[in-house]
């Protein structure tokens, strides 16, 4: 299978992958709501080619502490999935989730994690239903693992996958709710044969 | 006290003393810093993969283990520093997530990988390591000092070293 290059993705290429941003974006805002129990709006996600040195800007700054959910993706297509949001984002939807009333710099115990980890899930099956459907593939997600630590370190993961082919990381920004409300940014990292097939599967050549 | 130097990722930076050599957010890569004690040079890579033989995308020198620090010796010798004279001390290389064991995805070892290119690449060159902050579970930032090859490591939730 030819190796795919994301600093030479065609436009064609490049508006696939976005469109593939835009359906599990929809899936996931759908059921996050459903989850929460509260209507959240989506904007457009934003998908972006972002150099390695400057993937921490996207969400503010190497040393910013946030919290980060991976899980793995595996079936005809393996690799991770990420979903990274800021500390005070994470606890207002654990709040809405669990009922509860943190304070946005209050420490996260074990139910807390616990519910960050569902919340992964959720939009991880959400991405990945929207991929299978529009690939005929078929893609399941492991269980999650959630940290909490500095952007840079977290984002190190899906940057090193990347950096295996290339120098630039393919992010999908999704604002669910207004302002600043729910913040999160997904990253999907496919490993990088099964790039290939996503492509192939959906009739682009690569 | 000097310039404070940002080295990023996939980077790799010298400095004379009194300047110092800092890299943020080291997870599952290594910042692999080089002394020369007598000319007072230093050196710090942040690389992300072990080997640049593995990767057919392989331009970016300081993106590996191999051919970063390989550059880094370069550069410090042609500022004046003596290969023989120098010493190595070593962070980063963590496993950011802890999946459960029955996930086998290969991404998961390379802060492990990530270490042993280190102690591979510094001990094919007759470089020592002296002193090391490597592997668990959490990420660090990292301080190299030119004027006496103090590294100084901080980390979420933890008080800072200096080793």
């Amino acid at each position: 299978m030819p190796e795919i290059n994301l600093d030479t993705l065609t436009d064609m290429q490049f508006d696939v992958l976005k469109e593939i941003g835009n359906i599990g974006a929809g899936n996931a805002t759908t059921a996050l709501s459903q989850m929460i129990n509260m209507k959240i709006d989506m904007n457009v996600p934003k998908v972006a080619l972002v150099p390695l040195s400057d993937i921490s800007g996207i969400i503010g700054s190497e040393e910013m502490v946030i919290v980060g959910i991976m899980l793995g993706m595996e079936g005809d297509i393996t690799g991770t999935m990420m979903f990274l949001l800021k500390v005070d984002s994470a606890h207002r939807i654990v709040n809405l989730l669990m009922g509860t009333d943190s304070a946005p710099d209050a420490e996260f115990g074990e139910m807390e994690y616990s519910a960050l980890g569902e919340i992964g899930n959720i939009i991880a099956g959400s991405y990945l239903s929207a991929l299978s459907s529009l690939t005929g593939l078929k893609i399941a997600a492991t269980v999650p693992a959630t940290t909490i630590d500095m952007a840079g370190a977290i984002l190190s993961v899906p940057a090193i996958e990347y950096g295996k082919i290339g120098d630039k990381v393919l992010f999908i920004e999704t604002q669910l709710g207004e302002d600043d409300f729910l913040n999160g940014y997904i990253v999907m990292v496919p490993e990088v044969d099964s790039y290939g097939k996503i492509l192939t599967s959906l009739g682009i050549e690569i | 006290m000097g310039n404070m130097i940002k080295v990023g990722m996939a980077d790799l930076k010298i400095c004379k003393a009194p300047d110092a050599l800092t890299t943020l957010g080291l997870g599952s890569c290594i910042g692999a810093c080089l002394y020369d004690p007598i000319a007072k040079i230093a050196g710090m890579v942040h690389y992300m993969l072990p080997d640049s033989t593995k990767i057919k995308s392989n331009q970016n020198i300081a993106k590996f283990g191999d051919t970063g620090i390989r550059e880094l010796i370069r550069l410090m010798e042609e500022a004046g520093a003596r290969k023989s004279r120098m010493v190595a001390k070593i962070a980063g290389g963590a496993r950011m997530f802890a999946m459960s064991a029955s996930v086998n995805l290969p991404g998961l070892n390379v802060g492990e990988n990530n270490i042993e290119a280190a102690r591979l690449n510094l001990s094919e060159n007759g470089i020592a390591i002296i002193a090391e902050d490597v592997g668990l579970n959490y990420g660090r930032t990292i301080e190299f000092y030119a004027e006496d090859g103090s590294l100084t490591i901080k980390a979420v939730g933890k008080d800072i070293k200096v080793i």
